[in-house]
């Protein structure tokens, strides 16, 4: 470069020149056609225009609306996460844990992190199974296959399943059928996972997407098999369940109850979840957490079940089903001042804690199957059976009240009624003679009841069936507890009813018959049968236990209950549970105490029971009790206890049934006798005795 | 001082050397563009302190890892734009068919050779750096589409010559869009239509180009998947989606683009700094290198995305004024396809960080961490200040005509 910095020449062309240039002068700048100008001047325009563009667009999304975008950014990295609160725990009336809460390890599967495809099968599975399972027995045919899941989630199952000492298949049982009942809950795979596995698979998040492992509450039932049909289960709540006004402001994913206790109690003890806000990176590894709401623990319920009771009776039907002829039965004991349960059981029975894990569907068909007698099944409160002679008290109080007899009328009972062509017999060919309503209580006398049965059909308004209406029959009792049956009552609206039924349902098939009933109308037959408890009519164990309480406490029909008091984490009273009866009945004083003075007979000297209950201390607690056989064919007959007892600081009802048991005396009496030995602590042999009645 | 350069162009007689006694340090000092300098210096260290503050957690016990990198990729590239800048430019026009050989055979080496990267086979990998053939791409289809055009220069209003060109130019950017990598493509594209430009091709040839252009677009995109050929990939149609129906998030481009916006609009006036969370809990992915612009949106708010979009116009201006300047017309179809490519690659690359632009993976030029783009882009500097003080030099020697050859 030639130089010209200290020349004059070049100091006097300088003025000239571009400031920041060193163009040596203005002369020897090379030629700049104007084509090329042009041209340069384009690219300059465009970009003067893509700078500017840039600058505005910059102006906007940082300026303009940058707090926007700030929010964004601030929502983008807190994550709130529920955290569960551990439910209330459920006591017996002295505080005694039924119910409580342990901590575990489980590993779930995100079913949003589950192909599209194996959800949709896995629902379709599900379908299957529910039609399945609504085809009578017999002609279920083969189960529906678990939907096999897709290359790739298998292999992510196996993988998983290596960890954790499963196998695929497995896996893909439990994802399908959780996904079949819960579709967007949480998938457990494991529960009580060891802390290696957790650290392993929580070192590895990265290998088991859609995996995590968790601390979760599970329920503890430190009494074992006591109250299992009573206390239910618990779930993450169905998307259905969410929109129930039951579950106001439950959030997806929330645990509530689904059966039992826990349902109906399920706004004490479900609590609320805390709130978590954790700071996450973008692959979702948590940074930093805080609680931002602590979770507040569910209330305890303090039930009016007696564990010691609870706990003899479950003995006591369990003994007697296993050492005879009987294949299930149920008990209820309710204190006849307010309904409360007192105890409540149901046989065949099971660990409720089985169900606090996943579970096979083949194991679950194993403990809960029809085959194992259906053990969830409540028969105390959704078993309806005919009632036998259990039900002669209120044909007595029907027979009274409408002044068939007097307490005092002497009926013959030749051992056999004649009606029309029909011969109706006592059991055992028994001939009581002349007899009055306590003798005939007493040795239960069926023709006696047969007579009132016949006398009463004829007078208006069906009074046997009106009294059993009254007494608490024919409807549900109203006990807080889910899936309650009412029974029947058989009349005639009923039998027309059931007519209109068959007929219209033969029609719809065109068949010749359906089976519900043979179309014929209400007959004589029918209300001599009722009058003893058999034929159509049906009762659950609880409604039988409402209809003697309310005979025993002078007509105060109960509304049965579990739920007595809520109290907080620390046992005070937050709120007490009141039912007011359901209604009050007007039983005439002498018609009630000829009826009671009857079944007080019945317990001693030649009564029915009186041999199951030879060495009970009758003058310190008197036992107002009436046997009951029902015929069920094509079952055995059903065995039935049915007892009050004037206490007066802990008086009982308790029913008592057995499935196939025989006659009362046999099955259904002696659990009651070791029942009330043990709420009066006493000391009984409680011998089975074979008795006609 | 280093005249070697020099000598040779004087004994090849193209252009009369100036004084050679003249003193070395001074015309060492006047002989390169200050502004041009500044901005890329700007730039390197704004590009510094953008990546070592993105990458702080990104490698857990090493923070200054891409820091380190990043300023020897810079030490290296500047090693090289200053033994370019002390060179005579003009020689590499002699080395047209080496350039163009080169730019092809490093194409098809990394077809063969390459490493498939996130589905696509950009790389070779070497023990230290692995190379993006098509960053170095890029200059080299500059330097040899240029002496090409030169070649013809008197027949430019030919037909021929314009198509000769664009066939050059459209062989690199096939092999490049096979790799797959449309925004390199793109910029070979560019950088053609930019060399036709200034060399000053006829506008009627433009209009036919377009229409071909459009034409064989439509063939593309409408006529050859109805026949059944995909000419784009799926990841390239989901980002044209996304950035068409940026309100989609579910997939993984709009995803970027969104967390992007989001980075930048929370940015504000004067930045987050340290709270910058959406690029410190890797929200934003490839925040070191595509999406660097965010971070600094992010991190410095308008006044930072502001200085560093102020160095690049620094730089453009600079380079357009160089082009004027320029001792010949291949000096100046250099220096034009250099700005074109420059130009293009910022706005494409900041519209994408801000949605305005679909996601393409072009690299911020001087900003994004990489070797190869850098060394690429501080050969193109360096080549842009060998314009300026050849022209510098050739202005000097008076009543010197350049003649275009």
């Amino acid at each position: 470069m030639r130089s010209h910095g200290g020349s004059p020449h070049g100091d006097v062309l300088r003025p000239t020149k571009r400031s920041s240039g060193v163009v040596p002068g203005l002369d020897n700048r090379p030629p700049l056609t104007p084509q090329l100008a042009l041209r340069v001047a384009i690219l300059g325009g465009v970009a003067f225009a893509l700078f500017a563009i840039v600058f505005l667009r910059l102006w906007y999304l940082q300026v303009l609306s940058g707090d926007d975008y700030r929010r964004a950014a601030l929502d983008n990295r807190v994550r709130k996460v529920a955290v569960p609160a551990p439910r209330g725990w459920i006591v017996d009336r002295n505080g005694r844990q039924l119910v409580t809460n342990r901590v575990a390890t489980v590993v779930q599967l995100d079913p949003r992190r589950i192909p599209a495809e194996h959800r949709d099968a896995a629902l379709e599975w599900g379908r299957a199974m529910g039609q399945r399972d609504a085809l009578p027995d017999g002609h279920k045919g083969e189960p529906t296959p678990i939907p096999k899941p897709p290359a790739s989630l298998e292999r992510r199952f196996a993988a998983l399943g290596s960890v954790l000492g499963m196998s695929a298949a497995s896996i893909n049982e439990r994802v399908v059928q959780q996904i079949a009942t819960t579709p967007y809950a949480n998938i457990r795979v494991r529960v009580d996972v060891p802390r290696t596995m957790r650290n392993f698979l929580l070192e590895r998040r990265a290998s088991f997407p859609g995996v995590t492992v968790q601390q979760v509450y599970l329920r503890r039932y430190p009494a074992g098999t006591t109250a299992a049909q009573l206390v239910g289960t618990i779930g993450e709540i169905a998307p259905d369940d969410l929109k129930a006004e039951r579950y106001r402001g439950v959030v997806q994913g929330t645990v509530v109850g689904k059966e039992g206790i826990e349902w109906a109690y399920d706004s004490y003890l479900r609590g609320d979840p805390g709130v978590q806000s954790i700071t996450i990176d973008a692959a979702g590894r948590p940074k930093s957490q805080r609680l931002a709401r602590e979770p507040r623990p569910g209330d305890q319920l303090r039930t009016s079940l007696d564990a010691g009771l609870q706990q003899a009776g479950q003995r006591a039907l369990a003994r007697s089903i296993q050492g005879g002829p009987g294949s299930a039965g149920a008990f209820v004991a309710l204190d006849p001042r307010n309904g409360q349960v007192l105890a409540m059981g149901s046989y065949p029975t099971f660990k409720p804690s089985v169900l606090s894990k996943p579970i096979s569907q083949q194991r679950y068909d194993a403990i809960f199957g029809p085959r194992a007698g259906s053990p969830r099944f409540n028969r105390a409160i959704s078993g309806g059976y005919p009632t036998g002679s259990t039900f002669k008290p209120i044909t007595a109080l029907a027979g009274l009240d409408k002044g068939l007899i007097t307490p005092d009328s002497p009926v013959y009972d030749p051992g056999v009624l004649k009606v029309g062509t029909q011969e109706f017999r006592n059991a055992r060919g028994a001939v009581n003679g002349t007899i009055s309503l306590r003798r005939a209580l007493q040795v239960s006398s069926d023709v006696f009841f047969y007579i009132l049965g016949r006398d009463a059909n004829g007078l208006p308004g069906q009074a046997i069936q009106s009294w059993a209406r009254k007494l608490g029959l024919g409807h549900t009792t109203g006990v807080d507890l889910p899936s309650e049956f009412g029974g029947t009552i058989p009349d005639r609206a009923w039998r027309a009813r059931l007519k209109k039924l068959e007929e219209a349902c033969e029609r719809k098939r065109k068949t010749s018959s359906c089976g519900i009933s043979d179309k014929r109308p209400w007959s004589l037959g029918d209300n001599i049968n009722l009058a003893v408890g058999q034929g159509d009519v049906q009762a659950t164990p609880l409604q039988m236990a409402v209809a003697y309480a309310a005979i025993g406490n002078g007509g105060k029909v109960v509304r049965p209950h579990l739920g007595v008091v809520v109290e907080d984490y620390g046992g005070r009273v937050l709120q007490s549970i009141k039912v007011p009866a359901a209604r009050h009945v007007k039983i005439d004083e002498g018609d009630r105490q000829a009826v009671l003075d009857g079944l007080r007979l019945a317990t001693i000297g030649d009564g029915t029971s009186a041999g199951v209950f030879s060495d009970w201390k009758h003058d310190a607690f008197p036992i107002y009790g009436k046997t009951g056989t029902a015929e069920r064919k094509p079952h055995g007959d059903q065995s039935w206890y049915v007892a009050y007892v004037a206490h007066k600081s802990k008086p009982i009802v308790i029913a008592t049934t057995v499935e196939e048991g025989g006659f009362g005396a046999e099955a259904a009496a002696p659990i009651t006798c070791r029942m009330l030995a043990q709420w009066f602590d006493q000391k009984s042999r409680c011998a089975a005795a074979v008795v006609t009645e | 001082m280093r005249r070697g350069g020099g000598d040779r162009v004087s004994v090849r007689g193209a252009i009369q050397q100036p004084d050679r006694a003249a003193p070395s340090m001074r015309s060492l000092l006047l002989g390169f563009d200050p502004g041009l300098a500044l901005a890329v210096i700007g730039l390197a260290v704004c590009s510094l302190i953008a990546v070592a503050a993105a990458t702080a957690d990104d490698i857990e016990g090493d923070p200054n890892y891409f820091l380190q990198r990043q300023a020897a990729y810079f030490v290296v590239g500047g090693f090289i734009a200053v033994l370019l800048w002390r060179t005579d430019y003009s020689r590499l026009r002699e080395l047209k068919y080496v350039t163009y050989g080169a730019l092809i055979a490093a194409l098809l080496a990394v077809r063969v050779l390459g490493d498939v990267s996130r589905g696509s086979r950009r790389a070779i990998d070497f023990p230290f750096f692995s190379f993006q053939a098509s960053e170095l791409g890029k200059v080299l289809l500059i330097v040899s589409l240029a002496a090409f055009t030169v070649d013809r220069a008197r027949r430019l209003q030919d037909r021929r010559t314009t198509a000769r060109i664009v066939l050059l130019g459209l062989i690199p950017a096939a092999l490049v869009m096979l790799q797959p990598d449309l925004g390199s493509a793109l910029v070979s594209v560019v950088i053609t239509l930019a060399v036709l430009l200034f060399a000053g091709t006829p506008w009627r040839h433009f209009a036919a180009l377009t229409a071909l252009g459009l034409a064989a677009i439509a063939i593309a995109l409408a006529v050859l998947p109805a026949a059944g050929v995909n000419v784009l990939h799926d990841y390239q149609k989901e980002r044209l989606t996304a950035f068409l129906h940026p309100s989609d998030t579910s997939s993984d481009e709009s995803y970027q683009q969104n967390q992007s916006r989001i980075a930048i609009g929370a940015g504000e006036k004067t930045g987050r700094g340290d709270q910058a969370t959406q690029t410190k809990l890797n929200f934003l992915p490839e925040h070191h290198t595509d999406f660097v612009f965010a971070v600094v949106g992010e991190r410095w708010g308008f006044a930072g995305a502001a200085l560093v979009l102020s160095l690049y116009a620094l730089l453009i201006w600079r380079g357009l004024r160089i082009l004027t300047i320029s001792k010949n017309l291949f000096g100046a179809l250099v220096a034009g396809g250099i700005i074109a490519m420059m130009l293009f690659q910022v706005f494409v690359n900041v519209g994408m960080t801000i949605g305005i632009m679909p996601i393409t993976g072009i690299p911020l030029p001087l900003m994004s961490y990489g070797g190869s783009s850098i060394v690429a882009t501080m050969i193109a500097i360096g080549l842009l200040q060998s314009i300026y003080a050849q022209g510098q030099s050739a202005a000097a020697s008076k009543g010197r005509v350049l003649t275009f050859q």
